[in-house]
C-alpha cells in the first residue's frame, strides 16, 4: 500500500504522477500535500499525470476539480495530462466534465502549455499575438 | 403411436425409397447450379438412414434423444443451404418430398395404410418445420455477421495530417454504433497523440436526441484527454432538428464542411499551406 503520492518540484512547477489506484484517503492526503507544497515552493504550475490511472470514480473526479480550484486560488495553473479513453468516458458518463481544468495528451504537451501560459502571465508587456494552444482551449 | 412397421419396411426397401425420394426431389427441381446430384444422393441417404434408425427405436416426439442425430443432420444441411443461397421452399422441399415415397411404400405393404400415413405425415411435417427453423437460424447468423462486419468497416478513423484525425460517419447512428465510434476515436487519439479530431457527419441522414447526446459525450471525453473536436458536415435538416430538440451543443466547434474543419485544424496547429505559384498550370 502506498502512503503518499510523491510530488516532484521542477523549477517553478510541481509534477505529480498518479500511478496507483486512488483510494479516498490517498486523495485527501494528496490534496493537503499539494496545497502545502504550492505555497512552500511558490509554484506557478502543477502538472498531474494520470496516464497510469485506469479506474476512476466520482470521488476522484471531484478531487481533481477540487485540486484545480485550490491551485487556482494559490495562483498556480493546473493541467491534467494523459487521461485514458476509458477514464474519460467514465467521467463523462458520471457527468463530470472537469470544467475549467486544462488537459493535454501527454506530459510533453502539458509541460509546453504550462511554460507558455506561465510565461505569458509573468511577462510585463501585454502581448498582442493570439498564441493560444488548442489543448488549453479544450479545457476551458 | 410410432410406426414400427414403417421402420421395418424402411430397412427392407431402403434403396427403393431412396431412389424414389431422389426422383421426387428431381421432379420438384434440383438447383443444379448450387448442388450436384451426388451430394443430393448422399444427403438423402444419410437422412434416410438416420430417420429409419430413429423410427426403429420408437417415439414420435422430436425431443426424444434418438432423434438427435437426425436433427443435427438437418441443422447442418439447412444452415449450409441458407448460406449457399437456397430459397426457403427449396430447403423445405428436401424434407417434404420424402412423403411421397414413404406413402407409396406404406400403401403397398402396410395393412392399415391410412393410419400409418397419418402418423408419418405428422412426423415429416415436424421434421420439415425443424429444418425451416434451422434455415432461419442460419440466415440470422449470416445477417448478424454482416451487421458486425459492417460495424467494423463503418468506423474508420483516418489521419489527415500529423495531429489531425478525422472520422467520417456514414449511415444512421444508433447508441451501439456511436459507442464504438467513440471508443475507436479516443483510442486513436491516444495512439497518434493527435490534438484535433474532426467528426464528419455528412453521411448521417438523421440525428435524434440520443445521437446528439452521444456526440457531445464523445467531444467532452476527447476534451478531457486533451484533444479538441470539430463537428463538420451538419446538414440543414439536422441543424434544424438539433435546435428544435433543444440540444445544447455548448462550445462545440462546428464547420460546414470537412475542408473547412481541416483548415481550422491546420490553423490551430500553426501550419500554413502555400500554393506554389511558380508551377505553370
Amino acid at each position: 500500500m502506498v502512503d503518499r503520492i510523491p510530488i516532484l518540484k521542477m523549477g517553478q512547477y510541481l509534477l505529480l504522477s498518479i500511478q496507483v489506484d486512488m483510494h479516498d484517503q490517498l486523495a485527501i492526503d494528496l490534496q493537503e500535500d499539494l496545497t502545502e507544497q504550492i505555497v512552500r515552493h511558490k509554484a506557478k504550475g502543477v502538472l498531474i499525470d494520470i496516464s497510469s490511472l485506469e479506474i476512476v470514480d466520482s470521488f476522484i473526479g471531484r478531487m481533481l476539480a477540487h485540486i484545480a480550484n485550490v491551485s487556482r486560488i494559490l495562483d498556480a495553473k493546473v493541467i491534467v495530462v494523459g487521461m485514458q479513453p476509458a477514464v474519460a468516458i467514465t467521467l463523462v458518463e458520471l457527468g463530470l466534465s472537469l470544467e475549467g481544468i486544462a488537459t493535454a495528451l501527454n506530459v510533453e504537451k502539458g509541460m509546453r502549455w504550462l511554460e507558455r501560459t506561465v510565461d505569458r502571465d509573468m511577462s510585463l508587456e501585454p502581448e498582442s499575438d493570439d498564441d493560444t494552444d488548442i489543448s488549453a482551449e479544450a479545457g476551458n | 403411436m410410432s410406426s414400427p412397421i414403417l421402420a421395418s419396411l424402411l430397412q427392407q426397401h431402403e434403396p427403393e425409397v431412396l431412389a424414389n425420394w431422389v426422383a421426387a426431389q428431381r421432379a420438384a427441381g434440383i438447383r443444379a447450379d448450387l448442388i450436384d446430384e451426388q451430394t443430393v444422393q448422399a444427403n438423402s441417404q444419410e437422412l434416410l438412414r438416420g430417420f429409419a434408425a430413429a423410427l426403429a427405436q420408437g417415439s414420435d416426439s422430436l425431443e426424444a434423444p434418438q432423434w438427435k442425430p437426425v436433427k443435427m443432420l438437418l441443422d447442418r444441411l439447412s444452415q449450409v443451404q441458407s448460406r449457399q443461397g437456397f430459397s426457403p421452399s427449396e430447403t423445405a422441399t428436401f424434407v417434404f418430398s420424402l412423403k411421397e415415397p414413404l406413402f407409396t411404400l406404406l400403401q403397398k405393404h402396410a395393412e392399415n395404410p391410412l393410419e400409418h400415413i397419418w402418423t408419418t405425415t405428422q412426423l415429416i411435417d415436424k421434421l420439415g418445420l425443424y429444418s425451416m427453423e434451422s434455415y432461419m437460424t442460419g440466415r440470422e447468423t449470416v445477417i448478424r455477421e454482416q451487421q458486425e462486419s459492417m460495424l467494423e468497416l463503418s468506423t474508420p478513423v483516418v489521419e489527415l495530417w500529423r495531429g489531425v484525425l478525422a472520422i467520417p460517419l456514414i449511415g444512421s447512428l444508433d447508441s451501439n454504433r456511436t459507442q464504438i465510434v467513440m471508443e475507436a476515436l479516443l483510442q486513436k487519439i491516444v495512439e497518434t497523440e493527435s490534438d484535433i479530431a474532426i467528426i464528419d457527419i455528412t453521411g448521417v441522414p438523421t440525428v435524434d436526441t440520443m445521437v446528439a447526446q452521444h456526440l457531445l459525450k464523445t467531444v467532452t471525453a476527447a476534451k478531457l484527454m486533451g484533444a479538441k473536436c470539430i463537428i463538420s458536415g451538419i446538414r440543414p435538416q439536422i441543424a434544424a432538428t438539433i435546435v428544435h430538440l433543444g440540444v445544447e451543443l455548448g462550445d462545440v466547434v462546428t464547420k460546414s464542411s470537412l475542408a473547412d474543419a481541416f483548415r481550422l485544424a491546420l490553423r490551430e496547429l500553426d501550419v500554413r499551406l502555400v500554393a506554389n505559384t511558380n508551377t505553370i498550370r
